[in-house]
């Protein structure tokens, strides 16, 4: 039956939030005004403080409405039958609700919701702020919730509903004629790439920090109405953090997501969707250093204004390009387009168009320093760091646009063709490379000058002990890499070695740094800390993609076409089930296809399981053990938690230690999206192993069975199948067949035979039923050799038995294998990144608190280094 | 002059920079007979060429060659671009494992001796996120 209830719930409470969203942008807006006097401004922002809860009730509404479709399995709803299915896990549902556009803009308005929760309740500090900031709040929220408000008027649509039902999504389709109540029996399942632990946290982490960036743009633009050109900054300072630390944190989730996820032997792309994110972000970091300088200095207040202005309109650009459908063919991502373009355009111009009209009519009041940039001051190199943050994602900015171009030309009727660079690592690692190199110098100068007294003399003081560091020990590990092969790579780019050396050169300056206010202030230090993570995630990329080394070479020598002999890197290997081949320093071994069996904390062998017509259920034919602990017996029912997956061992041995260890890369078959493989990764403290199959004999492709060979035996004989030599030992009458129920009168009899294969030797039991006066055969199948066998038939009075043998090919799979070195200390630099930006944030909050403490001598140095 | 003017000279200069030199790294979306131009000029650039995957009758792929026991790493197939010239492409990789059911390609770069050496296949597989197809009782519906 139907349930209509919860969809009515639902879609009437996305229609309660954004009428309420512009109630409380109008009110605060009304609260927001100087003229009136106070009593009107409270009871306005009263009222708007109203609407704005009832805002951010119907959205949880809204959001337990979706959830509730997606759990109870309400197939009736386009969004549960697209994105979900009977057999999800829990954990995965929270996925789903997440990968259809709708559920992510939800997502983004949450955040929203909480943050201005936050916002409207974080105490005295920020009363003055409430009213113009909430007013911003309010009305990006009107904006939002108009995306998934699903309401047509006239011709035009507005926005794209998750609570329409298939009927209405599908009203061509037949089913739906004959009954206008069919519900589907089950979902087509959520993208099997995203049934994943990092894209639980992933996009939550991204949309928090979507959200955040909202807080200092509102605070901004908040300065500029009210004519509180610099005060916006202190209480903006935290929010900044805070944004640029969801934002960053977020992309290294999804980079690391894709690092073990998919397939294309890395953490980072340059697709347009990764770029998108990237940008921003280094726009905000900018910004946040442009702050810090006018926090000290009373400088730079107008760059930061544009700067803030940017990094939010950015975030917006990021939305409409992946969402708009834009991008065509510029993406490996298929957007859908929801036929939001317009909407989203609206949203971006109506933003951008408001926030430079309003910085260029308040432009002149905006005061300014006459004083001059010195050479000598910590404000100088931290200008010129934010300027190189802003060049390297302009650069990422002008490129990822292309396709924008020609859509925009195409638009004004020129006609465009202009595509990606062909080869966008070389493109952007040209810039970012050098952007990298002048960051990592100017994050160990611009602290020193920062922390210092500055003046010649002192600051050469400062720099003395981290650039004698520096030299030390980048000579020493350049001189091991090169002359004593310490690592697996030699280190003598000269480009990768002036990156090297000026990333240890950050590290031990910001080091020095933290030591020398471990003694005064520690909380002082997350500047410190943060750009150690950033120097220490410079050094991580330069390895492990600068050094990354495919190990899976062809070295069988056969060349399919040799008219291009030389150029081409042939970087997957065929590896023969159980041959063992050589590839670099390990002799690798394709062991066999594996499944998850729930219960059993290893893979099991396909070959031990017997299939049943439910995909997810399966019966042991022999005992599963793990390190001899049986965890389940011979016809026992198990429960296969993910069917589509296989997992390939492949077992690697180090040829010179003979150290062993096993891989299990996965592939899954999908029914819309064809095989999926993803990697698995083995870790090494130097390096990781990365590797995954590039290519596997379809699955769902019949396989070639040679003609059927007859042999007819007694006990004992001993025959020669496919260039094999088999044992056939005698026949056995057995009272159980698992999965076939047997009556009386019905006779099971099983074979047993004995196959001696190249490394071991297989046991096969052919079975041969006799059920209602009928034959059945049940042949055993030996996929490492090839081979089928089938019970047909007995001879009582001779004695005899028929046999029946069928070869095919043997299973195999395409390897593909590389080498990572250091890719750990990406992910290290990441956290402690992180761990400084918590820092900067409790620091800069509290200081958000303070009342200035100038007045006070006593406290003035401290102050000094505050500020 | 003051600092703060060079410096802003500075970034102009390098922002302008990086204008030019993207300009310069775009690749193009050519046709076949394009590439063949360029390949005759003795350009090296890679190109992006938009097509389809010759089909039969039957819907069945056409001249499509991978044989990974021989070779894991040689794959081959005509591509016909939107002016309906067909050319064969190969490409050094092992086969895409979805290859099958896309309906528009996009490869990536140049005509080297009569075939198109693609170092980069973009697949677009209309029913990879959007299923517009369901029948009664079935477990999965979609294209």
């Amino acid at each position: 039956m139907i349930n209509t209830l919860i969809g009515d719930i639902g879609h009437l409470s996305v229609i309660i939030a954004f009428v309420a969203a512009i109630v409380s942008s109008y009110a605060y807006f009304m609260a927001s005004r100087s003229s009136a006097d106070a009593n009107s401004l409270n009871s306005w922002r009263r009222f708007a403080r109203g609407a704005f809860y009832v805002h951010g009730a119907a959205v949880i509404v809204v959001i337990f409405a979706l959830f509730n479709i997606i759990y109870e399995h309400r197939y009736e709803y386009y969004y549960a039958w697209s994105h979900s299915s009977n057999h999800l896990p829990v954990h995965y549902m929270i996925s789903c609700f997440w990968e259809g556009q709708e559920g992510s803009f939800l997502l983004w308005i949450f955040w929203h919701v909480v943050l201005g929760v936050v916002l409207m309740n974080s105490g005295k500090k920020n009363k003055e702020w409430e009213a113009p900031v909430m007013a911003m709040f309010s009305f990006v929220q009107l904006f939002l919730t108009s995306m998934i408000l699903g309401i047509v008027i006239g011709d035009m649509k507005i926005g794209s509903s998750p609570f329409i039902l298939m009927r209405d999504f599908m009203s061509d389709a037949p089913v739906f004629a004959m009954d206008p109540n069919f519900k589907p029996e089950d979902g087509t399942g959520l993208n099997p790439l995203l049934q994943n632990i990092w894209m639980v946290i992933h996009p939550p982490t991204l949309f928090l920090g979507f959200a955040a960036t909202l807080v200092p743009f509102a605070f901004a633009m908040a300065g500029l109405w009210k004519n509180k050109f610099g005060e916006w900054v202190r209480p903006a300072l935290p929010w900044a953090h805070f944004a640029a630390l969801s934002l960053g944190v977020g992309t290294m989730m999804g980079a690391y997501w894709a690092y073990e996820t998919l397939n294309f032997g890395g953490y980072w792309n340059w697709d347009p969707v990764e770029n998108a994110v990237y940008i921003p972000w280094l726009v905000l970091v900018g910004a946040i250093h442009t702050m810090l300088i006018f926090r000290r200095s009373k400088q730079g207040l107008r760059i930061s204004y544009i700067l803030v202005i940017a990094s939010f309109i950015l975030i917006l650009y990021a939305t409409f390009l992946t969402r708009s459908g834009i991008l065509g063919n510029a993406s490996v991502h298929s957007f859908t387009d929801l036929g939001l373009s317009g909407q989203l355009f609206t949203y971006l111009t109506a933003f951008t168009v408001l926030a430079v009209a309003l910085l260029i009519y308040k432009w002149k009041h905006i005061p300014t320093t006459e004083k001059e940039l010195t050479t000598y001051t910590g404000e100088f190199w931290v200008f010129i760091g934010a300027a190189v943050l802003c060049l390297a994602g302009f650069q990422v900015l002008t490129t990822t646009s292309i396709p924008v171009y020609n859509s925009f030309l195409g638009f004004i009727g020129i006609d465009s063709n202009a595509a990606l660079p062909a080869d966008q690592i070389e493109h952007y690692t040209k810039f970012q490379l050098w952007a990298g190199v002048l960051i990592a110098v100017l994050t160990g100068i611009g602290q020193l000058m920062w922390w210092r007294k500055t003046d010649k003399k002192s600051f050469a003081d400062a720099i003395t002990m981290p650039l004698m560091l520096t030299l030390l020990f980048a000579s020493l590990v350049i001189i091991l890499s090169n002359n004593f092969d310490v690592f697996d790579f030699k280190l003598d780019n000269p480009v990768y070695i002036i990156l090297f050396v000026t990333s240890l050169f950050a590290v031990f300056a910001n080091l020095s740094i933290i030591l020398s206010l471990l003694h005064k202030k520690v909380s002082l230090s997350g500047g410190a800390v943060a750009h150690i993570g950033i120097a220490l995630m410079l050094l991580g990329i330069l390895f492990s993609s600068g050094y990354s080394n495919i190990i899976s070479g062809n070295t069988s020598g056969m060349l399919y076409s040799r008219e291009f002999p030389d150029e081409i890197n042939r970087d997957n290997v065929l590896l023969w089930r159980n041959a063992t081949t050589d590839m670099d320093k390990y002799k690798v071994t394709y062991h066999g296809q594996f499944i998850e069996v729930a219960g059993v904390p290893e893979y099991v062998n396909k070959e031990i399981l017997f299939r049943t017509a439910d995909e997810y259920t399966a019966i042991a034919r022999a005992d599963i053990k793990v390190n001899d602990k049986i965890y389940f017996k011979t016809s026992d029912t198990l429960e296969l938690p993910s069917p589509e997956n296989t997992y390939y061992e492949v077992e690697y041995k180090n040829r010179e230690t003979g150290e062993t260890f096993i891989l299990y890369p996965r592939a899954q078959v999908n029914p819309n999206m064809g095989l999926l493989a993803s990697p698995d990764i083995k870790s090494f403290a130097n390096k990781d192993l990365y590797t995954h199959v590039s290519s596997v004999p379809d699955p769902n492709e019949e396989k070639e069975w040679s003609q059927l060979q007859e042999h007819t035996v007694a006990m004992g004989d001993t025959i020669i199948l496919n260039d094999y030599v088999a044992i056939f030992n005698g026949v056995e009458v057995i009272k159980e067949v698992p999965g076939v129920p047997l009556k009386e009168g019905d006779v099971a009899v099983q074979a047993d035979m004995k196959v001696m294969g190249e490394k071991k030797t297989y046991h096969a039991h052919p079975l041969l039923i006799f059920k209602d006066g009928m034959a059945g055969y049940y042949p055993e199948i030996i996929e490492d050799l090839g081979l089928r066998i089938t019970f047909l038939n007995i001879d009582p009075a001779k004695q005899e038995f028929k046999i029946g043998v069928n070869t095919t090919q043997k299973d195999y799979i395409i390897l593909k294998a590389m080498e990572k070195p250091f890719v750990n200390i990406l992910w290290i630099g990441t956290i402690i990144m992180s761990i400084g930006f918590v820092m900067a944030i409790v620091r800069r909050n509290e200081d958000g608190g303070r009342k200035p403490a100038k007045t006070k001598p006593a406290k003035k140095a401290e102050a000094a280094q505050v500020a | 002059m003051k600092k703060s003017h060079i410096i802003g000279i500075v970034i102009i200069a390098a922002a302008i920079m990086i204008i030019m030199s993207t300009a310069g790294d775009a690749s193009t979306y050519v046709d076949f007979g394009q590439a063949k131009e360029l390949a005759e000029d003795g350009s090296k650039s890679k190109v992006h060429v938009v097509g389809r995957l010759k089909k039969d009758a039957k819907g069945h792929i056409v001249g499509m060659q991978y044989d990974p026991l021989v070779d894991p790493n040689y794959f081959s197939f005509m591509l016909v671009d939107t002016n309906r010239v067909e050319q064969k492409v190969v490409y050094f990789n092992p086969k895409p494992q979805d290859f099958e059911r896309s309906e528009q390609v996009v490869i990536t770069g140049n005509m080297q001796n009569d075939v198109f050496v693609a170092d980069k296949i973009l697949l677009k597989c209309p029913s990879k996120y959007v299923e517009t197809e369901v029948k009664p009782n079935t477990t999965t519906a979609g294209l």
